[in-house]
Order: structure tokens, then C-alpha cells, then sequence
């Protein structure tokens, strides 16, 4: 049946790319967890009336992210190229896609995780210093397990975003099913592979959504 | 224990600074439960946060076990706070960890190894009577439960002082009073002293030894609570006292009666002590050839004994009213003659 649907795909080339898709969201995901976490823990602890409160670095800190969530992907990824070249090696292929990836979209999650952080109360994090916490006991058991069901919403909706980058980046030359779709879809007037790529993405998009509200709301003992 | 000298705490601020406190001096005794009463906005949450370097005073200093702890460093001044407990009055527990798991995080802080731990998180949680909540999360417990696993928490590095910021202000009556009780419990088992700040006098009396009533930044007054009851000062305490002491709708009541009775006399009664337990009124009617309407009574129990108002209603001659008020008098009572409301 899917034989007579999609005439035009290739399954294995449909799977190399699918895989190709999963590879530059996957690497690039934890990359961005990491940056962004923190860098929301910067944004969040230089702020006003916070435990490392210093308006140059959190001026600092928040005018970069700022810049960095502005820039259309698409011209980030040209912007950046010179930088991908030096640090990959190559401007082609997934490889060459993560670096933009990952600067594309860790300010936009470093923002989320600063959101997540102001929610705590902030008597829970007094209490703390209170009993006679180090900053990092606060940071390590108070501000991250409080707002865990944040940091994973957020990293739950910057995944399904990043799988419409890879798609974009697809186009110019990364691989993936945004290069599939594009190259021997749309290029080649054949229909059915555009649409066979975007069903993948959309089954993609689902699996991340889903398993992403299920632990947060496991982990969310509100 | 905790000396209190001299201090005053400015926060500055854009147009004008604001003082919080000025200019506080206090001694509190060990083993004492030391209350510290007023209006929001009269500096005594900023005080109590200074008690253990939540807030820094601008000048000062408080001493606590002979040691100032308003110059200490920071890694100092930790450790310190491991033995100066606190409760707040929204509880601030970690809601991403269970009843056992909260009481353990200031042992965690503290670095004490897994075993003890244990032992000392199943300790407290019997202390507080919390016994089977263990792995229920803040979420699943009741504003009077949250409040326990916040002394538990307090109460785990086994502190010598307990601070509490206005611990009751948001529970209901009865759970109040449970809490107030469990505080009073502990105080005896631990010889914990506790320094409380709240703006009900119910709390005052019923668990604090000593008060300080304070207004605009000031201890205005202080004193053991009896003496504080028996002979309010400032206006502030007498309208504190009267938190406990009259009806609210007593002033409304004691208008109409002044209108109703165009003769005799209403006369508020403050007995204090043992006389508050005395048959006053059958002697006082058997005495003189009056007529006595009670109109309003009224006795509270403070740790040093009770503390009773009553408002009555005298008619009769005017010589025998004034031999009433004469024998009262004579018994030791205050008597407040009331001519207008």
C-alpha cells in the first residue's frame, strides 16, 4: 500500500535521511541543554536582587542571547558558515548543520530556563541560605529540581523546534528530511516525497511532544 | 543568650531612604519564648531577618552565644546558621521533594552522613507527630502539616535558637493553636529558645514568656506578657490587648447601654492572677445594696496566669455605687469607668 502512495521514495534513502534528521537534532539537543541551562542559571543568578546580582555580566549575558534569538535561522546559518568551516572542517553534510543548530537555539531555551527559575518562590531559596547553604548547594538541590517540569517543557518545545531547523538547514545543503523533501521532492516535482518527508517530521514531532509532557508531568509534584 | 544592641537598619532607596529599624536593643534570655509584636510595616520582619544574617543591619549588632553575627565572614557565618533554625509563614518547603526529603536537606547542608540522617529525619518526624507522611509530597499535606515538616526542617541541626516569621499568621484558629502547642512542647523538651515575630496577640499569649511591642521601627515597649496585659502603655499595646481581650462588637453594645441607662454606672474590670478566679461579684452584691447587670466578660490565660476584662452595669444610690467601686478597688481590681464610648 505505501508502495502505491509514495511511488517515488526510496525507503533506504528515506531512512538514511530520516536517521540523518534524528542525528543533528539529537547531538545538537544536548548541546543546547547544557548551553542553555547555564546560561539561564547566569541570566537568572546576575540578575536584580538575586545571589550573584551584577547588572554588567547579566547586561552582557542577555544582550547576546537577545541577538542570537533575533537572527532568522537562515541567515544565521549563512552568517556562520566561516565559523563552521574552522570549527568543522566542512560547510556540507550533518556535521556542518550542528553549530548553527545549537547557537540558533540555545538562547531561545537559556530564556526558557531563566523563566522557569523566576517561578521559584523566592523564600524557598532564603530558606535555604537560612539553613546555611553554599551557592552551589542552592543551585544543585534547590533552583534545578524546582524547576525541573520547566526545564524540560522547555527542552521539549526547543526539540520540536530544532527539527523544523534541521529542516531548514536541510534545504541548504545539511542532509536530513529537509534536504530529502526539498531535493527529491520538491526539485524533481515528485509530490508524494515531500509529503512521505513531512509525515516523518510531523511522527517525529509527536513522539518528542508526547514523551516530553508525560515526564513533566511525572516529575511535577505541584 | 541574644543581645540585641543598638541596631538600625536603612534600605536605601531611589527618592528617599527608608528607615526599617531604628535604633533596637534587646536582651533575650535562654530557653525563653520571646515575642516580638506589631503592625505590618513595623520593621519586625526586617528584625527577625537580621537575627540570622538574612538581612545585614546598616548599624549595630547582634550578638547570639557571645558571638556577633553581624561581622562574621560568610563561610562563618553558614555554620552559624546551622544552629539558628527558622519557619516562615508560607512554610517555603521544596515542593520537588517528600516530607522526609525536605526535613533531610538541612542535614544534607550540614554534611552528615547518610545513616545519621536517617535516624535523625524518622526522630523528627515523630517529634512533629507527622508519623506516615514520610513519603507524601508538600502538595498532599495541610497548611497545619506543611507547617510541621517547617519545624521538623528548623528544628534538624538541632539548633539552640528557633526564629519564627509569622509561623501561624496564615493557619486557622485550631491549627494555630495545635502549632502554638507543639512550639510551647518543644521549648520545654528542648530548652529551645524561641523568638517569634506575629501581629496577633492571641499568639503572644499564649506561648511567649516575654513581649516587645513594636511601632515605626521601635520597641515601644516590653515586658513579660502578664505585666504587659495588666499595664499597657502606649496605645499600640492597648489596642493589642484589646485584640484579646474585648468583643469586636463591644464598643456598639457598650454605646447602646450608655443611652439605655441614664443612671448608674458601666464599669470596665481587669482582674489579673488569682483575683480573676474569685467569686467578686456575688461578695460585691451581697455587700452593697446595688443592682449589677454583666454585660460583657472575658478571661485569657497567658503562661503566668489569667488575665480577665469584665464590663458590668451598676444602678442603685449614688453613695452605693461609689462604696461598689471602693470595694473593688480594695480587691486589687483595675476599675474603668466608662462614660462615653
Amino acid at each position: 500500500m505505501f508502495e502505491q502512495l509514495f511511488p517515488n521514495v526510496d525507503w533506504e534513502k528515506a531512512w538514511e535521511k530520516t536517521v540523518e534528521t534524528l542525528y543533528m537534532t539529537g547531538i545538537s539537543l544536548i548541546w543546547i541543554f547544557f548551553i542553555g541551562v547555564l546560561l539561564g542559571l547566569l541570566l537568572f543568578l546576575t540578575s536584580k536582587d538575586n545571589l550573584w546580582e551584577n547588572m554588567i555580566i547579566h547586561g552582557f549575558v542577555a544582550s547576546i542571547v537577545n541577538i542570537f534569538r533575533s537572527i532568522p535561522f537562515v541567515i544565521l546559518i549563512v552568517l556562520l558558515l566561516p565559523f563552521t568551516k574552522i570549527i568543522v572542517g566542512t560547510i556540507i553534510g550533518k556535521e556542518a548543520a550542528i553549530p548553527a543548530l545549537i547557537i540558533g537555539s540555545a538562547p531561545f531555551y537559556a530564556r526558557m530556563v531563566e523563566i522557569g527559575l523566576r517561578e521559584i518562590d523566592k523564600g524557598v531559596i532564603e530558606a535555604a541560605q537560612a539553613m546555611g547553604a553554599k551557592t552551589s548547594t542552592i543551585i544543585f538541590k534547590v533552583l534545578l529540581p524546582e524547576s525541573m517540569p520547566a526545564i524540560v517543557s522547555g527542552i521539549t518545545v526547543t526539540a520540536i523546534a530544532l527539527v523544523g531547523y534541521t529542516a531548514i538547514a536541510g534545504v541548504i545543503g545539511a542532509g536530513g528530511l529537509g534536504d530529502y523533501a526539498y531535493l527529491d521532492g520538491f526539485s524533481r516535482n515528485n509530490n508524494d516525497v515531500t509529503l512521505f518527508a513531512t509525515l516523518v517530521i510531523l511522527l517525529i514531532v509527536f513522539i518528542i511532544q508526547f514523551t516530553g509532557d508525560y515526564i513533566t508531568k511525572k516529575i511535577d509534584k505541584r | 543568650m541574644i543581645s540585641v544592641q543598638h541596631v538600625k537598619k536603612i534600605f536605601p532607596a531611589k527618592s528617599e531612604e527608608v528607615v526599617a529599624v531604628k535604633d533596637v536593643n534587646l536582651e533575650i534570655k535562654e530557653g525563653e519564648i520571646f515575642g516580638i509584636i506589631g503592625y505590618s510595616g513595623a520593621g519586625k520582619s526586617t528584625l527577625i531577618r537580621m537575627f540570622n544574617g538574612l538581612e545585614m543591619p546598616t548599624e549595630g549588632s547582634i550578638y547570639i552565644e557571645g558571638k556577633d553575627i553581624t561581622r562574621m565572614k560568610e563561610s562563618k557565618l553558614r555554620l552559624a546558621r546551622q544552629e539558628i533554625g527558622m519557619i516562615f509563614q508560607h512554610f517555603h518547603l521544596l515542593w520537588s521533594r517528600t516530607v522526609y526529603g525536605n526535613i533531610a536537606f538541612p542535614l544534607e547542608i550540614a554534611g552528615i552522613p547518610k545513616k545519621e540522617r536517617d535516624e535523625r529525619v524518622r526522630e523528627l518526624i515523630q517529634l512533629v507527630g507527622l508519623e506516615g507522611k514520610e513519603n507524601a509530597y508538600p502538595s498532599e499535606l495541610s497548611g497545619g502539616q506543611k507547617q510541621r515538616v517547617g519545624i521538623a526542617r528548623a528544628l534538624a541541626n538541632k539548633p539552640k535558637v528557633l526564629l519564627s516569621d509569622e509561623a501561624t499568621s496564615a493557619l486557622d484558629p485550631d491549627t494555630t493553636d495545635a502549632i502554638l502547642d507543639l512550639l510551647v512542647d518543644i521549648n520545654k523538651k528542648l530548652g529551645l529558645t524561641i523568638i517569634l515575630i506575629t501581629h496577633e496577640m492571641h499568639v503572644i499569649k499564649k506561648i511567649c514568656h516575654r513581649v516587645a511591642v513594636m511601632e515605626k521601627g521601635k520597641i515601644v515597649e516590653t515586658g513579660p506578657v502578664l505585666e504587659v496585659f495588666k499595664h499597657p502603655e502606649q496605645p499600640v499595646t492597648k489596642r493589642f490587648v484589646g485584640q484579646v481581650t474585648d468583643a469586636e462588637d463591644m464598643k456598639e453594645t457598650v454605646g447602646r447601654l450608655l443611652e439605655k441607662y441614664q443612671s448608674g454606672k458601666i464599669v470596665k474590670l481587669t482582674f489579673v492572677g488569682e483575683v480573676a478566679e474569685e467569686p467578686i461579684i456575688s461578695t460585691l452584691i451581697q455587700k452593697q445594696l446595688i443592682v449589677v447587670n454583666i454585660l460583657h466578660g472575658n478571661i485569657s490565660h497567658t503562661r503566668h496566669g489569667a488575665y480577665g476584662t469584665l464590663f458590668i452595669h451598676m444602678d442603685g444610690k449614688e453613695e452605693e455605687v461609689r462604696n461598689a467601686i471602693q470595694f473593688l478597688l480594695s480587691r486589687q481590681i483595675g476599675v474603668e469607668v466608662i462614660e462615653h464610648v
